[in-house]
């Protein structure tokens, strides 16, 4: 459909002899009594494909090429973009597997009749279900389909010249003229002159000269929709190399780029293990703030994670600091500051006073913002006092805010007074059978509590950073050292990203050239009148969204009337102010 | 602590003070422009106006004269051409209302009272949004109390800004009036956040960019939405000139579709700042997709913001295709259009209340 002021009248004749004119209005851009009477001057003022709205009477392969025509027009690409955006809010409302998997089971175990139902319609994971895909799809290859042919008109308009005249330049939707007494040949090619100085492209036939402007909107609208296939495409890519997972380091501790190292890990259905780029990281310090008071208090303010990093097997070690908002950029990957927590740092000597344990213990977080951490040690090689071998675990908390009164949570995030509360068991962890075991439980089923010397109450107790606990009678002693911060870092690696990028910008653009740069014609017909003199006529068309047509006409007008005065100064353009404002240069034209 | 956060305290206050004067300031345009329609559909002008019908407004197609500078060199005064403009086959030719005021000098005064008011509430509006800023020492836009403060003030400005150009929008001025006041009340009463530090994914220079451009085109595509809305009423008025047979709106309403911008005008007005708007909204998709890369370490997830963005921008993308399609101009476009803003509304108010997503920390 071509988009010049003279569509709608098109539009509508096209509807009545839509059968008729199809073959026509293919070949012209658009179709109907108007666009005839143009001529060719208003074709092809954009590239956009020709609406069609009849049905092949035609065996297997014109059902095909009609089923091709169809998916490639503007108005099927309107309706699969249409489909595309409300096929995308489910996606928004219903719970996703792909963002939040618990969300997902808690949605299904609340709404047991609806969920076979979204489930037969992947709804729970929209963005990579059938009917989903099949929408983009379909608008891919509408695009494809849409572009090519375009770009080869396009290039068969760049190599063409502008249309010539119309005959009745009155019908178009700028006009103006003058009478002069120049001589036509002059005229015309002191408008030649001034459209080329205009950047107009411009040829003569005839007695008239037709200039055309604004290309680039062409191109632009090219580079946007070839932008968009380019996107789509470097996110597919994306998808099917991609590596993301995540590994917990404590202070001290380190990350090298392998399967092994990660706690887990998910990858492209393309992907293999040794597409791993090598480098290795350390994390050496963690540091956080909180919100101490007001109604956000608590909240992070700073979180940075300062690292060493070393690109490669043997590349030198440099330093960095990992934020929230900046992530190590390393061979393509990307490594990101995720979460953070406590690790206590522990010694834990058995009965015999030999060191059995020595190092940081992770807790899991069991309050979102006060970081309180409950953690277990299991000590399965441990022996009393009386040499006998034994299997020993500590069980509690860690508390980064301890404020006895106000019982086993912390009260706030920093270390502000960091306690470990615990207790300990003895007897047989179940470790032995080898079923895998949670670090972070204990199977009690066979251990027994240890008790105060009174033999009734349990034994506790809260360790503040240097304390010692000793087990009672002599069984063993645990040291809490000091506190070390852990981070969790998501590595993640997207092959597409660059490219994507390069897309976006690329539409972007494409899409300002396409809709502020204007395409448009001008025509120049000169020629001798019944009495003598010439009469000069000039016409402009655009897209009727171009508002400043007739203000450049007339400012072209003016620059013309230098070289092709008007003939009468007393009465200048009265021929422009006709009767019959339809055609008002009848009695003057030639 | 003590003396930096005191004075942090005093500039919200001073803020929410100046927030409050610009609403009273608000309501006080709002009753001038009541009073500049009031007056002006007492006035003849809106009269003939309404009895317009198309063949004498086919009379009144009139041809435009061009200001153009005089080119010449002092040697012959050269006139300026007259420029014969025909419309769009099919769209009807009726000129633009004469305004508000309907061309009564009454009308008019408060019009101009009412947009003089506009740019006083404006501007203390901005001293609202300037002192919050300098309060939480950062940009204004870590929560939907700041957001909508932010927002309005955009809308305002950038109003303000077209009347300057000499564009013809003052009759959008009681539409736009009437929602910044909503905006702001709802604003202060519901969506009311004490100034605070934002936690820290939020600190990042593209708060900055992602943020303000997404406030920038949401407020005027507002504009663009009201006028489309507007065009609706505007064409089947038109319509109803046309013919005179059918069913009517009523005389109050005829009185004031009368007086505002022709159906094409609006539809072009509406146009324009949809399609400059939309590479804008395409940035700031760009923007916050960039972003998310660096904060969250995708750059597309999926998350209902992304795809409320998304489905705005398709939906605007829709808009702009059914322009350049047959059979989907005018009224249909519209109805896109319209659709569009509200997928940009829903974006902004039911995403952040309604659904939870990675967005909604800053709190309502
Ligand atoms: C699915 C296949 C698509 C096809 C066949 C298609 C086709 C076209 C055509 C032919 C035009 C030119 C209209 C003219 O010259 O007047 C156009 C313009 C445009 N297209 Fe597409 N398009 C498609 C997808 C998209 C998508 C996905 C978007 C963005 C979401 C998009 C955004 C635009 C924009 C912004 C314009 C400029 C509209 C204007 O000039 O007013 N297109 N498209």
């Amino acid at each position: 459909m071509s988009t010049t002021d003279t569509d709608s009248a098109a539009e509508k004749a096209a509807g009545q002899a839509a059968a008729k004119t199809a073959e026509e209005a293919a070949d012209s851009g658009a179709g109907g009594a108007e666009e005839r009477e143009l001529g060719a001057a208003g074709s092809q003022l954009s590239t956009a494909p020709a609406e069609e709205i009849n049905v092949p009477s035609l065996g297997p392969l014109g059902w095909v090429r009609w089923f091709w025509r169809q998916l490639t027009s503007m108005r099927v690409a309107l309706l699969l973009l249409f489909l595309l955006s409300l096929g995308s809010i489910p996606g928004s409302l219903i719970p996703q597997t792909s963002i939040d998997q618990l969300k997902v089971q808690d949605f299904k175990d609340k709404h047991p009749t609806v969920t076979p139902i979204y489930e037969k319609l992947q709804l729970f994971h929209v963005y990579s279900s059938v009917w989903f895909s099949a929408i983009y799809i379909l608008l891919f290859i509408s695009l494809i389909g849409c572009i090519v042919p375009r770009t080869w008109q396009f290039v068969g308009q760049l190599r063409g010249r502008p249309p010539a005249a119309p005959r009745r330049l009155t019908r178009l939707p700028a006009y103006t003229t003058w009478r002069s007494d120049a001589e036509p040949e002059k005229v015309l090619e002191a408008a030649q002159r001034i459209m080329k100085r205009r950047r107009f492209r411009s040829q003569l036939t005839g007695n008239a000269v037709a200039a055309e402007k604004g290309y680039l909107r062409e191109v632009g609208n090219l580079l946007f929709h070839t932008a968009l296939i380019v996107l789509l495409v470097s996110f597919a890519a994306g998808q099917l190399w991609k590596t993301e997972g995540s590994s917990l380091i404590t202070e001290g501790g380190g990350f090298s780029n392998s399967l092994t190292q990660y706690d887990d890990i998910k990858t492209g259905q393309l992907f293999q293990s040794d597409d791993l780029a090598p480098f290795s990281f350390q994390l050496d310090k963690f540091h956080a703030t909180y919100e101490r008071s007001g109604p956000q208090m608590r909240t992070p303010r700073t979180f940075r994670a300062d690292v060493t990093y070393w690109d490669g097997v043997d590349g030198a070690a440099r330093k960095k600091s990992i934020k929230v908002n900046e992530p190590l950029e390393i061979q393509n990957y990307k490594v990101f500051l995720l979460n953070h927590g406590y690790s206590p740092v522990v010694t834990v000597r058995d009965g015999q006073g030999d060191v059995v344990h020595k190092g940081p213990v992770v807790g899991l977080p069991i309050d979102g913002a006060n970081l309180t951490e409950s953690m277990v040690i299991k000590l399965g090689d441990y022996r009393d006092k009386n040499g006998k071998r034994d299997q020993v675990a500590y069980q509690g908390q860690f508390l980064p805010t301890w404020v006895r009164s106000k019982g086993m949570f912390s009260q706030f995030p920093a270390l502000d007074n960091p306690a470990l509360v615990l207790t300990a068991y003895h007897g047989s962890l179940g470790i032995d059978g080898g079923t895998p075991q949670s670090v972070y439980q204990l199977d009690k089923s066979r251990m027994k509590q240890y008790l105060e010397p009174d033999g009734k109450t349990k034994f506790a107790r809260a360790l503040a950073p240097g304390d010692t606990m000793k087990l009672p009678n002599g069984e063993g002693s645990l040291t809490f050292d000091g506190v070390k911060s852990w981070a969790s870092f998501q590595i993640s690696h997207k092959p597409g990203d660059q490219t994507a990028l390069l897309g976006a910008v690329g539409a972007l653009v494409g899409l300002v050239g396409s809709l502020f740069i204007q395409r448009r014609r001008v025509w120049v017909r000169a020629a001798k009148g019944d009495d003598g003199a010439t009469v000069v006529e000039m016409a402009g068309l655009g897209r009727s969204e171009y508002a400043k047509l007739p203000e450049e006409l007339a400012e072209l007008a003016v620059r013309l009337q230098t070289d092709a005065p008007p003939a009468d100064p007393e009465k200048p353009g009265d021929t422009a102010e006709p009767v019959d404002p339809a055609d008002p240069a009848e009695g003057a034209r030639a | 602590m003590n003396l930096a956060a005191a004075v942090n305290e005093n500039l919200a206050h001073y803020s929410n003070v100046l927030i409050y004067t610009a609403m009273a300031v608000y309501t006080l345009a709002f009753l001038a422009h009541i009073a500049e329609w009031v007056f002006g559909s007492r006035s003849a002008v809106g009269r003939t106006a309404a009895a317009i019908t198309p063949e004498t407004a086919a009379a009144n197609r009139a041809s435009v004269t061009v200001r153009t500078a005089e080119k010449g060199g002092g040697t012959a005064v050269l006139e300026r051409p007259k420029v014969i403009t025909r419309s769009a086959p099919g769209s009807r030719d009726v000129p633009d209302g004469p305004g508000a005021a309907g061309g009564t000098e009454q009308g008019d005064v408060y019009g101009r009272i009412a947009v003089g008011l506009t740019v006083l509430a404006f501007l203390t509006h901005a001293g609202g949004v300037l002192t919050r800023a300098l309060s939480v020492e950062r940009a204004p836009w870590g929560n939907m109390y700041e957001f909508s403060t932010t927002f309005g003030m955009v809308a305002v400005a950038t109003y303000l800004v077209l009347l300057a150009l000499k564009k013809n929008v003052r009759w959008i001025g009681l539409p736009l009036v009437t929602t910044v006041l909503l905006d702001l009340g709802l604003a202060v009463s519901v969506l009311y956040t004490d100034s605070d530090q934002l936690v820290p994914a939020l600190h990042s220079y593209w708060l900055w960019i992602h943020v303000s451009c997404a406030i920038i085109s949401g407020a005027s595509l507002y504009m663009g939405a009201v006028s489309t809305l507007l065009y609706l009423f505007r064409d089947r008025y038109e319509a109803q000139l046309e013919n005179p047979e059918g069913k009517q709106y009523r005389q109050a309403v005829k009185s004031v579709l009368a007086r505002v911008p022709s159906a094409a005008s609006l539809d072009k007005f509406a146009y324009r700042i949809n399609a400059t708007v939309f590479p804008l909204w395409t940035f700031t998709i760009i923007a916050g997709a960039i972003w998310a890369e660096a904060a969250w370490g995708r750059y597309w997830g999926w998350d209902p913001k992304e795809v409320w963005s998304f489905i705005t921008w398709v939906a605007y993308a829709c808009y702009l295709h059914a322009r350049a399609t047959a059979g989907w101009k005018g009224r249909k476009a519209a109805y896109l259009a319209l659709i569009a803003f509200a997928c940009y509304l829903f974006n902004y108010y039911g995403v952040n209340i309604f659904i939870t997503g990675k967005h909604s920390y800053a709190g309502v």
